[in-house]
C-alpha cells in the first residue's frame, strides 16, 4: 500500500478557485509564473513556505468556483503531495485527477490537526496524525490509474502504448 | 425505475436504456463550448501532448472569445490569437466580441436533451432549455474533443418545487440567492437542481436562466428545468429544433425534496465573500459603494436592463459611483438600442461597455482598487474576484444594483 508523510498546512472552508489563482495572474505564460500568487489573496506568504512533500488539510468545499484548470495545476506546481479535505468541488475534483494531484475526502482530521503537524497517509485506508487513524475511502481504479500517469493525458498515452 | 430528465439525457447520450445514480458512463458529447478562459491551454496540450492529434467531429464545437473582449494586453492577445487561428484551422465556430458565452450559446446552439460540457463552471445555464450543461476543465474538453466522448458519474436529483409567484420588485436573483442561502455553497454538490412545479410557468427562458447559472454556486453538476411550451417557443423563434423532450418519471428517485414559495421571496444580497452568505438587502442597506455592476452571464439580459433602465430614468448616478452597464450579448445590446434602454443608462451617467465578462471576472473591466466597494449582478463575491485582496463584493438584482447606483449605497429600489 503506497505511503507517505508530509508536514501540514491548514486551510479552512471554502478555499475557492480565486483564492487559488486570482484572476489577474491566469495571464502569466506558464504555472511556474503563476505558483508565487497561489493562495494570496488568502495567504501571500504561503506559496514561498510551502515545501515539496507538503500536504494541505482544509474544511468542506475545496475549489469551489471557477473551471480554471490552473487551479490544481498551481498546487502541484508548488509541491503539494495531496490534499485532505472534508469535502471538494466537483469541477475541481475532475480537474485535479486529470492533472495528476491526488484529493483526500476526509471530514475529522480537520478539527484535529495543527498547521506544522505530519501526517502519514495511507492511500485507500486511513491518515495518520500522533498515532489516531482517520479513515479514507478507496479511490476507484480508473482515477487511481490517471493520478499514477501523472494526469489524464499522459494515462491516455499510457495506455495508448506511447512513451511519456 | 423510473427517471429523473438528468438521467433520461445521460442514457440517451450513453446509447442504454437506462442509468441510474451512481452509475459511471462513457457518453457521445452534443457539443463542447470552450472560451478565452483556458482554450489556450487546451490548444497547447492538443498541439504538443498528443502523437495523432484530430479533433472527432468540428461541427460539435464552439470557441468564444468573451473573457477579456477587446483584449487587454499583450499576452491576452496572443492567447486569443492562437484560439482563433486554431479554430480557423480545424473550422470550428468562432464568436468574438459577440457576448458572454453561455448567453451566445443559448441563442444560438443549445437545444433541449443534449449534453454539452463548457470550459466554464457557468455551463449549467443551459437547463434553462432543458439541456444537461456542465462545466469541465481544459483537459475533459480536449479529451471531449478528440475522442468525441467522456466519462459521467451519473448524479443525483434534488428537486426543487417552486410555488406560487415572485411579488413585485422581486427577481429570480432574489430567488436564486435566497436557495442558495438556505442549502449553502456546497449543499447539492455534485448534484442535480431540478426546479418544477407551479411555480416554474410563471418564469421566461431568461428568467430560468438565473437559476440555473448559479446553480454551480451552491455545488450542483448541473440545474434543469422540464422543456416545456415556455422553452419550445423560445427554441422555435430561432429556428431550432429539439433533440429530445423529456419529463421525469412519476417513479423517479430523488435525493431529497425542497419546496420554495415564490411569494414569499423578499429582495436580498449576498455579503462578501461568500455567495451562500445570503441576507436581506435592508440589512446591508447603507453600506457605501465605488462601483455597480449590471451585467454577465447570470443578469446582462434585456429584463436586467429594463428593470435598471426603469430605475435609473430620470435620475443620475451618485457622483462618487462608477456604474458599469454591459450587455451580455449583442443581440441584448441592439434590443436595449431599439427600446430606448441605453440612452436612458448613459443619460444617468452609467459607463455603457461592450459585451463581455467585465468584472465580474475581475480582469479587463471595471476591476476595483484596495478596500473599494462593488455592487454586482455578477456570479460570484469571492475574495478577491473583482480586483485587490481587499476589495469587496456584493451580489443583488439588477434592480439593486441599479438603485444602489443611485443612491451612492446599498438600498432597495423601494427606497429610492
Amino acid at each position: 500500500m503506497e505511503q507517505f508523510t508530509g508536514k501540514v498546512w491548514v486551510l479552512g472552508d471554502d478555499i475557492d478557485t480565486d483564492i487559488i489563482i486570482p484572476t489577474e495572474y491566469l495571464a502569466l505564460k506558464t504555472i511556474e509564473d503563476m505558483k508565487q500568487y497561489g493562495f494570496s489573496p488568502l495567504r501571500p506568504e504561503l506559496a514561498a513556505q510551502i515545501q515539496p512533500g507538503d500536504i494541505i488539510v482544509a474544511g468542506k468545499n475545496f475549489g469551489c468556483g471557477s473551471s480554471r484548470e490552473q487551479a490544481p495545476e498551481v498546487i502541484k506546481a508548488l509541491g503539494i503531495r495531496c490534499i485532505i479535505a472534508g469535502s471538494f468541488a466537483r469541477i475541481f475534483f475532475r480537474n485535479s485527477i486529470n492533472n495528476g494531484l491526488l484529493l483526500i475526502e476526509q471530514n475529522d482530521l480537520h478539527d484535529y490537526v495543527q498547521e506544522g503537524d505530519t501526517v502519514t497517509v495511507t492511500v485507500n485506508q486511513d491518515v495518520d496524525h500522533n498515532g489516531q487513524k482517520f479513515p479514507i475511502a478507496s479511490l476507484p481504479e480508473n482515477l487511481v490509474e490517471i493520478i499514477n500517469a501523472g494526469g489524464l493525458v499522459k494515462a491516455m498515452r499510457r495506455r495508448n502504448g506511447l512513451a511519456e | 425505475m423510473g427517471m429523473t430528465i438528468a438521467e433520461k439525457i445521460i442514457a440517451l447520450a450513453a446509447g442504454v436504456p437506462a442509468v441510474k445514480a451512481g452509475d459511471i458512463h462513457t457518453v457521445t458529447l452534443d457539443r463542447m463550448m470552450s472560451n478565452d478562459g483556458t482554450t489556450h491551454l487546451t490548444v497547447d496540450m492538443y498541439r504538443n501532448k498528443l502523437n495523432h492529434p484530430r479533433i472527432a467531429d468540428p461541427q460539435k464545437m464552439v470557441f468564444i472569445v468573451d473573457h477579456n473582449v477587446p483584449s487587454d494586453s499583450p499576452k491576452t492577445a496572443a492567447s486569443q490569437k492562437k484560439m482563433r487561428d486554431f479554430a480557423r484551422e480545424n473550422g470550428i465556430d468562432f464568436w468574438e466580441g459577440k457576448g458572454v458565452c453561455h448567453q451566445i450559446m443559448m441563442e444560438n446552439y443549445v437545444c433541449p436533451g443534449e449534453l454539452i460540457f463548457g470550459a466554464d463552471s457557468h455551463t449549467c445555464t443551459y437547463g434553462a432549455l432543458g439541456a444537461f450543461g456542465t462545466g469541465v476543465g481544459c483537459t475533459d474538453l480536449l479529451y471531449g474533443m478528440v475522442t468525441g466522448t467522456s466519462w459521467v458519474l451519473v448524479p443525483e436529483t434534488v428537486k426543487f418545487n417552486l410555488t406560487g409567484k415572485l411579488p413585485e420588485g422581486v427577481y429570480p436573483r432574489d430567488l436564486m440567492l435566497s436557495i442558495i442561502g438556505q442549502i449553502g455553497a456546497n449543499g447539492v454538490n455534485y448534484q442535480v437542481m431540478e426546479f418544477t412545479g407551479d411555480g416554474a410557468k410563471t418564469l421566461s427562458v431568461n428568467d430560468r436562466m438565473v437559476l440555473c447559472n448559479l446553480a454551480v454556486e451552491a455545488g450542483a453538476k448541473t440545474a434543469i428545468f422540464e422543456a416545456d411550451e415556455i422553452a419550445l417557443e423560445y427554441l422555435a423563434a430561432r429556428g431550432r429544433k429539439p433533440k429530445a423532450v423529456f419529463k421525469s418519471d412519476e417513479d423517479a428517485v430523488y435525493q431529497r425534496e425542497y419546496t420554495f414559495d415564490l411569494s414569499r421571496i423578499q429582495p436580498v444580497a449576498a455579503r462578501p465573500d461568500f455567495v451562500d452568505d445570503v441576507v436581506p438587502v435592508k440589512e446591508v442597506c447603507g453600506v457605501r459603494i465605488d462601483e455597480a455592476f449590471l451585467g454577465s452571464c447570470s443578469n446582462g439580459r434585456i429584463d436586467d436592463l429594463r428593470v435598471g433602465a426603469a430605475i435609473v430614468k430620470g435620475k443620475k448616478v451618485a457622483d462618487h459611483v462608477r456604474f458599469l452597464v454591459v450587455p451580455a450579448s449583442q443581440e441584448v445590446y441592439l434590443q436595449a438600442l431599439d427600446e430606448g434602454l441605453i440612452s436612458i443608462f448613459m443619460e444617468s451617467g452609467a459607463i455603457v461597455m461592450n459585451p463581455n465578462c467585465s468584472v465580474c471576472w475581475g480582469s479587463c473591466q471595471g476591476v476595483i482598487g484596495e478596500n473599494e466597494v462593488l455592487i454586482s449582478t455578477g456570479t460570484r463575491n469571492f475574495k478577491g474576484r473583482a480586483g485587490h485582496p481587499s476589495s469587496r463584493v456584493y451580489l443583488g438584482s439588477a434592480a439593486t444594483v441599479a438603485a444602489s447606483a443611485v443612491k451612492g449605497e446599498i438600498c432597495t429600489a423601494e427606497m429610492l
